[in-house]
């Protein structure tokens, strides 16, 4: 089964991250639970414009993180996730 | 009630900011570039991007995402963008915004897809279409300080009429080689016939991949695709190559 | 409060139509996804309605397309405030499919190719509100909108509408879809704007 590509990357998802961790997530370091890949968010492949935000493995396609805003709450799964690492502010 | 044990100021916080068109400028058939004014504005990082929302009278109300082109200065900041005919924000800003409006927006976000000055590696700049915006900002970040470091730009577009900034990569930037790659259509007398580009355009015009470069590569979801394919291919290290895919709805 | 930009209208939009609360109507028919778009090769397409007790009916392609179609013009409401009026599909009632299952059931969980899903209530999919389409407009559906074939169940937001479906899993209790774990409504009237749980 071929796949076309119709993503952006985890760039692209940059401000509304920063916007709820309040810090550039995008060069956050992480493990996808399915396939052990690791990478920056940056480098994942994200799909917005939709429900919500979905970030997904570059390595297996898998949903590494999705966030979803309503006008009264944020949802966010990061469960694709095995961690996160940032280096600490200063 | 309880105060945080570390205070934040709340002006770091990421946040949407009015922005006013102060000028606009045509770069090409399709390619406007828009000068926001944008009070408060803490700078950016040569790369970086910004989210621009749009509200309606009637509320509706959406955002996308846009590559800074200017280098920085002051709380001036300068959008270039590229007219989608069929898209729902791009026709508007590149149309329809006029000298005075507003727009919301917010950022500068991302750390990736960015040049620091303090890189000391060589660097390749690979375009499509309008995915030359962000590496003019980069470019242009090089010239302001004066750096030296050895850059090359590759830049893919469909016919000379769609190029952008053509006559500001025609002055001369000491250590920085540029190759014009076309698709469709080429200049008269141009070396290289129309096609799209391939592996030994990239080898002929970037670098070997033993002097480790870092890779930029910003275009449509398909060219970056096949670029960062093909800079795999030649040997470069996926961990030096950074992509920007544009959208297709903009 | 989000500033007003002067003279931005998003797409263009008429309002002849009676909208749900929230929602603006659009002539176009946007592509939103959650993941890629999968390549589905119809030799190997099935489309299997899986029961409470583990019993599968299984349909090809040919035996899916040997099926009687109906061919319905619907309007659309997505969760992201787009409305699209009076869009033309053909395809397969879910009444068809499943008249011969034998289930006890009350909820159903839609799958995809790819991993996307999404739960209705098995009584929503019957009595003619609910259908697989595989002809949109006249044409082959094509696989940005969900081809070759897609739930159509136009009564509910659009997400629960599953692209590149390929099976209903019934079962006893409720459970939630790809949307639906992370704060999408359970059920999605739009008239009754259910975007989210708790709405």
């Amino acid at each position: 089964m071929t796949l076309t590509p119709d993503f952006l990357d985890g760039n692209a998802a940059a401000g509304d991250l920063e916007f709820l961790f309040g810090t550039d997530m995008t060069m956050a370091s992480g493990r996808c639970r399915g396939c052990g890949e690791q990478m920056m968010l940056a480098q994942t492949h994200a799909y917005l414009g939709g429900p919500g935000m979905v970030l997904r493995c570059p390595g297996c396609e898998g949903v590494l993180l999705r966030l979803v805003h309503s006008p009264t709450q944020v949802w966010l799964d990061a469960g694709g996730l095995d961690y996160v690492t940032m280096p600490a502010p200063a | 009630m309880a105060r945080a044990a570390v205070p934040r100021r709340l002006g770091d916080r990421l946040r949407w900011t009015a922005a006013r068109l102060t000028d606009r400028r045509v770069e090409s058939a399709t390619a406007r570039t828009l000068v926001f004014e944008v009070p408060g504005w803490p700078g950016h990082l040569a790369g970086q991007h910004v989210d621009v929302r749009l509200t309606a009278e009637d509320g509706y109300s959406t955002q996308r995402s846009y590559s800074v082109a200017s280098a920085p200065d002051g709380e001036s900041v300068e959008l270039t963008v590229q007219r989608v005919d069929d898209g729902e924000v791009s026709p508007y800003l590149t149309d329809e915004l006029a000298v005075g409006d507003v727009v919301e927006l917010r950022g500068p976000v991302g750390g990736w897809f960015v040049w620091r000055p303090e890189q000391k590696e060589p660097i390749l700049l690979v375009a499509g279409g309008s995915g030359l915006v962000p590496l003019m900002a980069v470019i242009r970040m090089r010239r302001a300080i004066g750096n030296r470091t050895p850059f090359r730009l590759v830049y893919s577009v469909r016919s000379p009429e769609y190029q952008l900034f053509g006559s500001e990569l025609r002055r001369d930037d000491p250590g920085l080689d540029k190759t014009y790659l076309y698709s469709r259509s080429t200049p008269p007398q141009w070396p290289r016939p129309p096609g799209r580009f391939t592996a030994s355009d990239l080898s002929g015009a970037g670098w070997p991949p033993d002097f480790e470069p870092t890779c930029y590569v910003c275009g449509s979801t398909g060219f970056v695709e096949r670029a960062a394919g093909l800079l795999v291919a030649l040997g470069h290290h996926p961990g030096r190559i950074r992509t920007e895919r544009f959208g297709p709805s903009r | 409060m989000p500033i007003v930009s002067r003279g931005f209208h998003g797409r263009a939009r008429d309002a002849r139509h009676r909208l749900p609360p929230g929602q603006y109507e659009t002539a176009d028919f946007p592509v939103l996804s959650a993941g890629p778009t999968p390549a589905v090769d119809l030799d190997q397409w099935e489309f299997t309605v899986r029961t409470e007790t583990g019993a599968r009916h299984i349909w090809d392609w040919a035996e899916f397309m040997a099926l009687p179609s109906q061919t319905k013009t619907v309007d659309l409401h997505c969760v992201t405030k787009w409305s699209k009026f009076e869009t033309e599909w053909q395809g397969v009632s879910l009444d068809v499919l499943l008249e011969d299952v034998e289930t006890s059931a009350e909820y159903a969980l839609v799958h995809s190719y790819g991993d996307y899903t999404t739960n209705v209530p098995l009584e929503d999919l019957l009595d003619g509100q609910a259908w697989i389409a595989y002809r949109y407009d006249g044409e082959e559906l094509p696989p940005e909108h969900g081809g070759p074939a897609r739930l159509l169940i136009p009564h509910l937001y659009f997400w629960k509408s599953a692209k590149w479906v390929r099976g209903i899993q019934l079962l006893d209790v409720e459970e939630r879809g790809f949307w639906e774990n992370i704060g999408y409504h359970d059920y999605g009237d739009p008239w009754r704007e259910q975007r989210y749980q708790g709405d």
